[in-house]
């Protein structure tokens, strides 16, 4: 059973829904990062998603384009991002995904990032450019096909225990994501191979702050919803206000919120105000 | 070599090539790859094609013996495929005229390109002048700079230019930019990539639209010699131009491919864009492919003079032809470029782009190996009329009697 999962089924339990957010590693700055990403868990995030920085993203609007190259000057590293993840971690039990591109995942080495990752506390993982017809290739190559081999099945490899009311295990969960431009075959299809949640981009575009949506944004929310039976879903790209996550709720298990807030700390007058408006999307998600 | 059929039906050139993109463009590729599988075997649609390469673009373009260049060296004889005399002055018409029509089928009223020297961009903008169709250049900022005609004359075509201020501001950041916008538009966008490059259908696309170049080339060489050439020579970026001559001889072994790649200031420094001779194999602008990269897999900024091989992957088929050993890869310097545009202008008449005189300073290397029974075929992919500027900022300086020491 996946960990996310469970804990996202725990707030929706309590009526809440999961609240994301999104930072992109080592930014604003490599010294201060963990005590920020401490602080938006203890602000009223109920997950991180990490963004390894990358040269060349593709899916990301300006603003993550702007917090990955200035992370990327500063220097931060792969080895970096899961340093993070793992003190991170060992504050709270809240999920921490991780969000990367796929050649720095590769050049690490997948099994080994997988490895590295599950050994820093990393319970989740979103390679925007690894749809579903690459996921076998990305993650199955030779030499993961031969160790696959000797445990053939993934479940053996799960230690499952109780902790804090929560179940955990030690496989990352490979999040897939929908799009409205996705046939219902494909969004099936990638409710299968997910783990853990499936993340629906709520518009065609890339990453971003959008002011308004229109009503086909809520029906392409609802035909996703309809149609994801196996894992939880979260909303991302766009999300940016706490009227957006109101309106959206009844459509989804949780939001994701990344721009809006590396804007915030892309601007320094404006990043005090960082921590009060993860508050007010977490207000929002409590129904 | 005679059974070579790539790309497979997933887009694998062997290991290389794929969909490595965002899910949104996953399903407008296989539309893309539905629609030119369906065309490409549409007598309307080939009648059509073929009709605007002869009447409008002006195929088939010559294949020049160039006596005073093999006199020059005195050792195999050496014809140009002269693409520089394709209408907008290089070889990126024939994908653009081919994609135009996709992109009609389709019904798309909205085409963007990415370009780096400007001839993608300008061969865009001149089928969408043609068809009425509305037309979004991205083109990095350094670029635009050093391209300034071709600026020009995409806009005087019609076409919107948006500069890229992103990255290293040349073509891999145009692209990155192209695709955000296909990402956003992509219900009523066709995205006319100008090279071998990207997801799955698009190097296999391209590479069939450029491939009359080879089989042009081979029925001619067949015409003047009686027989097949010894050596092909062609420059190398993303590698539209090579692989369009390439593929129609990939199965007659004795035909020696050469890829010329772009060294800038040497491969032995950091400015270069030497992919398939430094690189290693990386997922980048929707494919695997060799890539030059980081020890952390940052893709690396790169450097050539020539803004067409300015570009730091390469199209995933040249990647399995290296890794096959049918193609051998080697490298020109911005240097060696610029002599090769002085010898081939000096001696033949004939201003070559910056890109495809990467191919022409090969034969300083080449030639000396060669004997006087044999035939090299060099790819003259463009014109340089766009290059004037960078040229007369040069060191190399003309001298009169055309031909260094």
């Amino acid at each position: 059973m996946s960990y996310i999962k469970n804990y996202i089924d725990e707030l929706n339990k309590n009526n809440r829904k999961a609240l994301s957010i999104f930072l992109t590693a080592g930014f604003p700055n490599k010294t201060n990062f963990v005590d920020l990403a401490k602080s938006v868990l203890d602000s009223g995030a109920d997950m991180i998603e990490l963004g390894i920085p990358f040269s060349d993203p593709l899916a990301d609007g300006p603003i993550i384009q702007a917090t990955s190259k200035l992370a990327l000057d500063a220097g931060v590293t792969s080895k970096d991002v899961l340093c993070y993840a793992e003190q991170i971690s060992k504050h709270s039990n809240k999920p921490i995904v991780l969000m990367g591109y796929a050649n720095p995942i590769k050049k690490y080495g997948i099994e080994n990032f997988l490895r590295d990752a599950t050994n820093a506390g990393v319970k989740g993982l979103i390679v925007p450019d690894v749809p579903l017809e690459e996921y076998d290739p990305f993650f199955h190559s030779e030499e993961r096909q031969s160790l696959d081999k000797e445990s053939p099945n993934n479940m053996s490899k799960e230690i499952l225990h109780h902790a804090q009311g929560v179940i955990q295990n030690d496989r990352i969960d490979v999040i897939l994501l929908t799009t409205p431009t996705s046939s219902e075959e494909r969004i099936k299809q990638i409710d299968a191979k997910s783990s853990g949640f499936v993340y629906c981009v709520s518009i065609t575009g890339t990453t971003g702050v959008k002011d308004s949506f229109d009503d086909s944004t809520a029906e392409n929310l609802k035909r996703t919803y309809s149609l994801i039976k196996k894992n939880k879903m979260l909303i991302g790209f766009g999300i940016s206000k706490p009227e957006d996550v109101k309106r959206f709720s009844p459509f989804c298990d949780g939001v994701i919120v990344g721009s809006r807030v590396m804007k915030s700390l892309l601007n320094k007058e404006e990043r005090k105000e960082t921590l009060k408006i993860i508050e007010q999307l977490s207000q929002a998600c409590e129904s | 070599m005679n059974n070579y059929n790539s790309p497979d039906s997933k887009g694998k050139f062997g290991i290389y090539g794929g969909k490595y993109v965002p899910e949104t463009l996953i399903p407008a590729l296989e539309q893309l790859e539905a629609s030119y599988n369906q065309l490409k075997n549409d007598s309307e649609f080939l009648r059509e094609y073929n009709q605007l390469q002869s009447e409008y673009n002006g195929r088939p373009t010559p294949l020049t013996f160039a006596k005073r260049l093999t006199d020059h060296f005195s050792k195999a004889k050496i014809y140009l495929k002269r693409e520089d005399l394709c209408h907008t002055g290089a070889h990126k018409l024939n994908n653009a005229l081919g994609q135009i029509l996709i992109a009609k089928s389709l019904g798309k009223k909205r085409i963007i390109a990415e370009t780096g020297a400007g001839q993608h961009g300008v061969a865009t903008a001149t089928v969408c002048a043609k068809f009425g169709l509305q037309c979004v250049v991205y083109m990095g900022e350094v670029d635009i700079e050093r391209q300034k005609p071709n600026v020009f004359r995409m806009k005087l075509l019609g076409a919107e230019v948006r500069p890229v201020s992103s990255g290293s501001k040349t073509l891999k950041d145009a692209t990155n930019e192209a695709i955000r916008d296909w990402v956003t538009n992509v219900n009523d966008t066709h995205y006319i990539i100008g090279s071998v490059v990207g997801p799955h259908p698009y190097p296999m696309i391209v590479r069939d639209f450029q491939s009359i170049i080879g089989i042009e080339a081979k029925e001619q060489i067949l015409k003047a010699e009686n027989r097949l050439p010894n050596h092909i020579v062609a420059c190398v970026g993303g590698g539209s131009n090579a692989m369009g001559i390439f593929f129609p001889f990939i199965n007659d072994e004795s035909v020696n491919l050469i890829g010329v790649e772009a060294a800038g200031y040497g491969i032995n420094t950091d400015k270069h864009c030497a992919t398939l001779t430094l690189g290693e194999p990386g997922i980048f602008q929707g494919m695997n492919t060799y890539l030059l990269q980081d020890s952390n897999g940052q893709v690396s900024e790169v450097h050539s003079i020539s803004a067409g091989l300015d570009y730091p992957g390469v199209g995933p088929e040249h990647s399995l032809l290296k890794d096959i050993k049918r193609v051998k890869y080697f490298s020109a310097t911005d240097d060696e470029a610029l002599k090769g545009i002085n010898l081939l202008t000096k001696l033949e008449g004939i201003l070559p782009a910056l890109e495809s005189a990467h191919a022409i300073a090969h034969l300083e290397k080449l030639l000396p190996e060669t004997g006087n029974d044999e035939i090299v075929i060099v790819n003259v992919s463009g014109r340089g009329d766009k290059d004037l500027a960078t040229i007369i900022n040069s060191e190399i300086l003309v001298s009169p009697s055309g031909v260094e020491d």
